[in-house]
């Protein structure tokens, strides 16, 4: 077979590529750009990053950001791996299927029906919206991608292992942590910066649920942007990409990697 | 030495594990059915049977890993009922060797040993001794995905065997090596076993591997014992045709019970002009009755010259096939009624005059007690 591309097959790998990432690259060259108006370049500078450090507002946001990104990362990776432990070994159980469409639903609800729901919710609790709103509901919705990063390395688990382990006397929450949990770590770790990632980039949930005194970082580049372009957000949307970029390639390769072993373990 | 070791014939002998009357029901198929079997201390006890005989789960039940649906097992004075794998003396080998993939060889066979609390000192000593015993001691820490096939199951038995279990189950122990190293490694167990005074009980599928190894066997099938012997005497005499069939090779030719004369029974065929005469005795059998006379192929004599007047146990055919096997020569020889006999002759000396050829008729005859007769 011939492998080489061909003239087409360059051509549409570039247009798609910059269809793709052309407007990001855009971003990021201008967060770079000396002049203060943003379609115009004066040449190179990193002033506006400096800027965007002195900008007090913005680093709030940022700082609430990762707080909220952290810590429902953690709830979600928790709960996401309980439930990814439910699926694959209780067997079938009364109300499977339901418990399994329950746990995917997040993926596919429309952001803003996840939203609204989760706001009316805490509104009907008389919770106050903010810090803790916010993180709640990057729970409820990272949790199920780290149910399906965990759950997909539990199918290829080599149950004799934990057999083995209890044969030799461990009992079950022992095993559980000694040889189950190591095994896992690697997807679960991927589930987590999965969770992660999804939390610091999310717009439309984190407006429905914050309040005063708590404000993400892409709402406030959203509502900055409102007035007007500025190359400080730029700068920032340029950090924003920078980490979530990190966060998903060593997610995929976590998880790439912990397929790998349990495949080979298998031989 | 070995050859005294038979706990099973002394009344007085009191088993270390007793099923009795286990059942193990999934859904609705049965796994294994009502069954019951003593296996006692020092053994080394093969169970025996095609696969989906019931032979792992009864295993695994042993283990704790099943609960059975009715019936109980006991170890020693325990009943097993209720106690979770980690609370038993017992341990096992699998057959994947399920070795502990983010830990060394010695940390794989100190796990057993940490989890009972034993200071570190004694658990060196005792990993060390486990290490020399299956000779892996410049290998202990290296990981099992740097090992070989070989290599891991000496890990998998190491492992098995440094809590010093009141029993070792081995799951198809040998299942995964080749031809060669299979056969040093039954030999290597074999001594273990010995030297350590151990209870073992294997589960196997390769009947030559069960007859190497095994004190006794039980024939599994269908979820229940067959037979429970020792393996001569599955040989030689096995009860049912399954048994004939599935431990070595066998030829079987079925006839209808004549009658009895000064203790022999005369078995009319449609393979001999001459009823047989089979010196079975402890087979109960009445006139008429169908049964099946079982006769290994080594036991029968090929010879191209008719045997002399009066002589029994007569079969008439010409040779069909011959394979020459180096120790032993395999004649298939055709019968008039299409039977294929199986014959096989040890080769004692290097050249024969006039060795029988293809196409040849030839007489082929076999001594009463060669035979056993097997009701259908």
């Amino acid at each position: 077979m011939n492998r080489r591309l061909s003239a087409f097959n360059v051509t549409s790998l570039v247009i798609g590529f910059a269809f793709l990432y052309l407007p990001i690259l855009l971003l990021v060259l201008y967060s770079f750009n000396a002049s203060r108006l943003v379609t115009v370049w004066g040449g190179f500078s990193t002033q506006w990053y400096g800027a965007l450090f002195r900008n007090e507002a913005l680093m709030e946001a940022a700082w609430v950001t990762l707080r909220v990104a952290f810590l429902s990362a953690t709830l979600a990776t928790v709960l996401g791996t309980l439930a990814a432990l439910a699926l694959t070994r209780y067997g079938r159980f009364p109300g499977r299927t339901l418990f399994t469409g329950m746990v995917y639903a997040p993926m596919v609800m429309p952001e803003v029906i996840t939203g609204l729901s989760l706001l009316l919710f805490f509104v009907a609790v008389d919770f106050d919206r903010g810090f803790w709103t916010i993180t709640l509901a990057h729970t409820t919705l990272t949790m199920c991608f780290v149910t399906v990063v965990v759950q997909s390395r539990l199918m290829t688990f080599d149950r004799s292992l934990e057999e083995a382990a209890m044969d030799l006397g461990a009992p079950p929450l022992r095993t559980f942590f000694s040889v189950t949990l190591p095994l896992i770590a690697p997807s679960i770790v991927a589930g987590f910066l999965l969770a992660f990632t999804l939390s610091m980039d999310d717009l439309v949930i984190a407006s429905f649920n914050a309040g005063p005194g708590a404000t993400t970082l892409p709402i406030k580049i959203y509502s900055a942007v409102r007035l007007g372009l500025s190359p400080e957000v730029n700068a920032a949307s340029a950090i924003l990409i920078g980490i979530v970029t990190l966060g998903v390639i060593s997610a995929t390769l976590l998880s790439k990697r912990s397929i790998l072993s349990s495949r080979r373990n298998a031989h | 030495m070995r050859r005294s070791f038979a706990p099973w014939a002394n009344p007085d002998a009191k088993p270390l594990i007793r099923f009795e009357n286990v059942t193990k029901r999934f859904g609705d198929s049965t796994a294994v059915d009502h069954l019951s079997l003593n296996i006692f201390e020092g053994e080394f006890f093969c169970l025996l049977g095609p696969s989906g005989c019931g032979k792992t789960t009864l295993m695994r039940m042993l283990a704790g890993f099943e609960t059975p649906t009715e019936g109980t097992i006991t170890l020693g004075d325990q009943n097993l009922a209720g106690v979770p794998p980690y609370r038993r003396p017992v341990n096992m080998m699998f057959q994947s060797y399920a070795l502990f993939p983010h830990m060394s060889v010695e940390k794989n066979i100190a796990f057993g040993l940490k989890q009972d609390g034993m200071p570190k000192d004694q658990i060196a000593d005792r990993v060390g001794e486990m290490l020399r015993l299956v000779q892996l001691e410049k290998l202990a820490r290296r990981y099992p995905s740097q090992l070989s096939g070989g290599q891991r199951q000496r890990v998998a038995l190491a492992r098995a065997l440094a809590k010093k279990p009141k029993v070792l189950l081995l799951d198809e122990p040998l299942g995964a090596l080749d031809k060669k190293l299979r056969e040093e490694t039954q030999f290597e167990l074999m001594d273990i076993q010995h030297d350590l005074h151990m209870t073992f009980v294997v589960v196997t599928h390769d009947q030559e591997e069960a007859m190497t190894m095994a004190d006794r066997i039980a024939v599994m099938d269908h979820g229940r014992i067959v037979q429970v012997a020792t393996p001569g005497e599955i040989y030689e005499q096995p009860k049912t045709r399954f048994i004939a069939e599935f431990v070595g090779d066998v030829n079987i030719i079925e006839g209808h019970v004549q009658g009895q004369e000064n203790g022999l029974w005369r078995v009319k065929t449609s393979s001999a002009e001459v009823p047989l005469t089979i010196d079975d005795p402890d087979e109960v059998l009445h006139s008429g009755q169908a049964v099946a006379i079982a006769v290994r192929p080594e036991k029968m004599v090929i010879q191209r010259d008719p045997p002399g007047q009066g002589a029994i146990n007569v079969l008439t055919g010409e040779v069909w096939d011959i394979g020459y096997l180096g120790d032993w020569t395999v004649y298939r020889v055709k019968l008039a009624t299409g039977e294929i006999l199986r014959v096989t002759r040890a080769n004692a000396s290097r050249f024969v005059q006039s060795p029988i050829e293809w196409d040849e008729q030839v007489y082929v005859t076999f001594a009463p007690d060669a035979a056993v007769i097997l009701a259908e």
